[in-house]
């Protein structure tokens, strides 16, 4: 046996142990992964992880108001807080870990440099009321990435204040709702694809339009025919993701648009897919009136477990007069944030949030946007769609990719390939993670059965490419070969295995009690 | 290019796997009209440094909070968040990854989203918290979407002291979901005013404490008066530190309660990121907007979380979902979770006891001031003022001497009639000197 330089083995004692066979620990930890209780179940709630000075007056002038009752909250010590939180997210998987392939979801790498941007005191700790005088490096920026976004997009003018995609969508929405009402032709109907993000419908309905579905084509794409039979004068909006859900460019999107805007109606772009295009098409030279960003997938701003997102608003010119408020103009050398309009330009549909929209988010993103350049987000969109065509020529041999042809950003395949074996999309999903990787997107869109949508992203190697075609092949394989439990009952390696969500449903529990936490541990 | 792992070697080999002879092979259904093979009209890349250098200039162009006397605040407020809460932010597992669509992998996020919902209900005195909202205005947006939704009725009244951005979000929303919303003229101490303005078609009364001028309401009469009359009150709070002394919304009969938790682990950011926190009464779950996180069982019967009735959400119910809402704010609900841990109960209380003596200390300090007229009489942390001049042109002149004194009414509302009204709000970031500086400047002003 060879030995390293301090005479230890650097291999092994192999011994033969089937997976079944291996002796539980005696106090439940797993190497690495420790178990964890909630806050609330540990000893003594006393505790503090801040040194605060002793308050030098009481609150006697507020008298009854005062809270007497115990609010409930426990309390840590900095190393026990730090403990609790980073082992909690030792069971995360993340991007800085492996491929995460979510199809359109585009997580990419997260640039550390934007953090620190986001972080100077210049940007961080600026109050959003400041006198405007004060505050003209951060009025500059907006003015900058709104500048950018525009002449990414070619289009005339941009809402900045959504605070994420869906909040973009209503934005949209509300400004096309705005043009139709000021010209005193309020419409009905807002056409949607039925290949649609979830938020689509839900937003149009949301701002009280009736949705309805627009059919789609063998090939994937909008059905043209019927998108022309269901227009008409009551006809408020189309919604259409381009490049689609399925991945795939809208081969027929001018004349889309020229349909759409003969019948009065005006154009929303999902912009959730832009990645695959940045740099390389602009959708104002598609006859898009309206489009939202999410700066936190195509410009790389952490999608941190869930949010804060971003989603500004490009707009065409007949849509800019009613952009909400508050938004930048430069007069001369100075910025100005005009946060109220008067007189003509009552147009503007109102207002979203309270303050200016997610800045910490712009920094990101334009720090992001200047270490690209014009020259590297063409290349962006471009290994973005290499990538994830690599990854549909690897595979379409063993799994079934739902459209014939070249791709964009996004790899869709069905779940014709399992017919058979009694595995379905999600027992190999789960497989996936035994194997290290996120699961893509699936059972969307809606319109493939068993759908898997795989978005690599442009920060993916061709090692880990390979690697990841590599390890869904194999498993594939075992599919194919009848190896069902591999796949039903994972994962086996994940902090958890399946996790019964019916339960969660049928049974509430959204908080900790403590009457209910001797109950869960014996569980 | 240091984002971009592919070389041209690895392009080349690529394109011979898929069989394309160029990358232009794989853009062909782009229309001709639309294809470009030039960049776009911008700078071309640069180097880290470079960045660094252009962004750098841009934020020293700001007056950072932090370079002196400061006492902004109307619904953004700077506190001090401890350095541990920005270092776990930062981890990669935290930072880097999506919503928790698959719980196995995703237990840290949910695990500290089912402790962010129990401690904002814990803290509004409510059942039930979502995993957050994007702020709290387009939380109390939503909650006036969402009465609407449980009483089947059209309208909504907004207190005077609601902030003026606020009110405006939720006119915005309501109006296209066609429900009316009735705001009251602003008013320093006068949340109970709601109370006239219910009909029968009235949905909702919504009141903020502290309201925008600094005004603690003890809501307990109103809560039984609207809910007398089948009307849910819903209660919105700014500034959650106030939390920590004031009575909970919970406790004083809140039906729903919307609050900013920007002040607990999260920096000013000139108005965003932010966190809206909403909670509820248990009845109202699923009417509630949001993601939720539950607890339950894995396969072996270990406890782990998912998030759950998602049958109110987009992604399954599409255009009958409860909102269109997709996101939540998940870094800034960790932040806030990691920093309320730190605190805990004792340090919560303590906090907010030392924010209302300064504010105190504030108070009397511009009591020695001539001309300046208090307004508020019980507040938290925040006070209003009158000033024998135009508000907004003196909190210009003080900033060009290094104060940034405060907020004035008219910049949230300018056509409210009260351009000599000034919001002033001090923390535990404020010192005594800071006092000092501002009641010294006040009186050379006018």
């Amino acid at each position: 046996m060879s030995m390293n330089s301090v005479g230890r083995p650097t291999r092994p004692t192999l011994v033969a142990t089937l997976p079944g066979a291996i002796p539980a620990t005696l106090g439940g930890g797993r190497g690495l992964l420790q178990d964890e209780a909630l806050i609330f179940e540990r000893e003594g709630w006393d505790s503090s992880g801040v040194d605060l000075p002793e308050p030098s007056q009481d609150a006697s002038d507020l008298g009854d108001m005062v809270r007497r009752a115990p609010i409930g909250l426990p309390g840590l010590s900095e190393p026990e807080a730090m403990r609790h939180y980073v082992r909690l997210s030792q069971k995360n998987h993340a991007i800085d870990l492996a491929l995460y392939p979510l199809g359109s979801c585009t997580m990419k790498h997260n640039p550390r440099l934007n953090e620190k941007m986001a972080r100077l005191p210049g940007f961080a700790d600026v109050h959003p009321l400041q006198p405007q005088s004060s505050v003209q490096g951060a009025l500059e920026l907006m003015d900058q990435l709104a500048h950018w976004l525009m002449t990414l997009t070619g289009m005339s003018a941009v809402a900045m204040s959504p605070k994420a995609g869906a909040h973009g969508e209503l934005c949209g929405l509300l400004a096309i709702r705005a043009a139709h009402e000021a010209r005193g032709d309020a419409r009905k109907r807002v056409l949607v694809p039925t290949s649609a993000h979830g938020t689509n419908p839900a937003t149009a309905a949301f701002v009280g339009y009736e949705v309805e579905e627009i059919a789609q084509t063998a090939d994937g794409r909008v059905d043209i025919a019927d998108l022309a039979a269901k227009l008409g004068p009551d006809v408020a909006a189309i919604m259409v993701t381009n490049p689609n859900t399925c991945g795939l460019f809208e081969r027929d999107v001018i004349q889309i648009a020229e349909l759409v805007h003969a019948a009065g109606a005006y154009f929303y772009c999902d912009g959730a897919n832009f990645n695959a295009i940045v740099g390389r098409v602009r959708p104002g030279d598609l006859g898009v009136d309206a489009m939202h960003i999410n700066l936190h997938k195509t410009f790389s701003t952490p999608h941190g477990g869930g949010g804060p997102g971003s989603g500004p608003v490009v707009l065409s010119a007949a849509l800019a007069p009613f952009a909400p408020t508050p938004f930048v103009v430069k007069r001369g050398e100075a910025y100005e944030l005009v946060e109220y309009r008067e007189g003509e330009a009552v147009q503007a549909f109102g207002r979203l949030c309270a303050f200016h929209g997610q800045m910490g988010m712009y920094v990101r993103a334009l720090s992001y946007m200047l270490s690209h350049g014009a020259d590297g987000l063409k290349q962006v969109a471009e290994d973005a769609v290499l990538n994830a065509n690599y990854i549909k020529a690897r595979l379409s041999g063993v799994m079934s990719a739902a459209f014939e042809g070249p791709c964009m950003h996004e790899a869709l395949f069905d779940d014709h390939w399992l017919e058979g074996t009694g595995i379905t999309t999600l027992d190999f999903a789960k497989a996936m993670i035994d194997e290290g990787f996120h699961p893509m997107t699936m059972y969307f869109p809606l319109v493939v059965h068993g759908a898997m949508l795989i978005e690599p992203t442009e920060t993916e190697s061709k090692a880990e490419l390979d690697r990841f075609c590599d390890v869904l092949l194999l498993l594939a394989e075992a599919a194919k070969a009848g190896d069902v439990e591999r796949f039903k009952g994972a994962p086996f390696h994940a902090p958890l295995r399946r996790l019964d969500e019916t339960l969660a449903a049928r049974r509430p529990r959204l908080r900790w009690r403590p009457e209910l936490s001797t109950d869960v541990a014996a569980e | 290019m240091r984002y971009l792992p592919l070389s041209p070697s690895d392009r080349s080999a690529m394109l011979g796997v898929i069989g394309a002879a160029t990358i232009d092979d794989l853009f062909v259904d782009v229309p001709v009209a639309a294809r470009r093979d030039q960049p776009v009209d911008l700078p071309f890349h640069q180097g880290e440094l470079e960045v660094e250098r252009a962004l750098s200039a841009m934020a020293g162009h700001n007056r950072t909070a932090g370079q002196g006397p400061f006492f902004c605040g109307a619904g953004a407020y700077r506190h001090h968040v401890p350095a541990t809460v920005d270092h776990i932010i930062q981890r990669s597992e935290f930072l880097t990854s999506y919503t928790p669509y698959q719980p196995e992998i995703a237990q840290g996020t949910l695990q500290y989203l089912f402790e962010f919902q129990t401690q904002v209900a814990a803290l509004t005195g409510m059942d039930v918290a979502n995993a957050s909202m994007y702020d709290g205005s387009t939380a109390t947006a939503e909650a006036v979407m969402m009465a609407a939704r449980v009483t089947r009725r059209g309208k909504a009244v907004l207190s005077g002291g609601l902030h003026p951005h606020y009110a405006r979000t939720a006119e915005t929303l309501a109006k296209v979901a066609g429900v009316q919303v009735q705001r009251l003229d602003a008013a320093i101490d006068g949340e109970a005013a709601v109370l006239e303005a219910i009909d029968d078609d009235t949905a909702c009364v919504v009141v903020q404490t502290p309201n925008l001028f600094g005004t603690v309401t003890d809501v307990t009469a109103i809560a039984a008066a609207a809910q007398a009359k089948g009307v849910l009150l819903i209660v919105v709070v700014t500034e959650v530190v106030s939390l920590g002394l004031l009575k909970s919304p919970g406790e004083m009969g809140a039906d729903i309660v919307v609050a900013e938790g920007q002040s607990i682990g999260n920096a000013l950011n000139f108005g965003g990121p932010y966190v809206g926190l909403f909670a509820a009464r248990e009845k109202y779950v699923r009417q509630m907007p949001g993601r939720l996180c539950g607890e339950t069982v894995d396969a072996d019967g270990r406890r782990g979380f998912v998030l759950t009735l998602s049958t109110r959400e987009q992604h399954i119910r599409r255009d009958k979902a409860t909102s269109n809402i997709c996101t939540n704010s998940g870094l800034c609900a960790l932040a806030f979770t990691i920093h309320m841990s730190l605190l805990g109960e004792v340090g919560l209380r303590k906090l907010a006891m030392i924010n209302h003596a300064k504010a105190r200390d504030l108070r009397d300090g511009l009591m020695g001031v001539p001309g300046v007229e208090i307004l508020t009489e019980r507040f938290f942390n925040e006070i209003a003022i009158r000033v024998p001049t135009n508000a907004a042109a003196l909190v210009e002149t003080l900033a060009g001497q290094g104060i940034l004194a405060g907020v004035p009414v008219s910049r949230l509302s300018p056509k409210g009639g009260m351009d000599d009204v000034l919001l002033l709000c001090a923390t535990e970031t404020t010192t005594s000197s800071d006092i000092a500086a501002l009641v010294a400047a006040l009186k050379g002003a006018f």
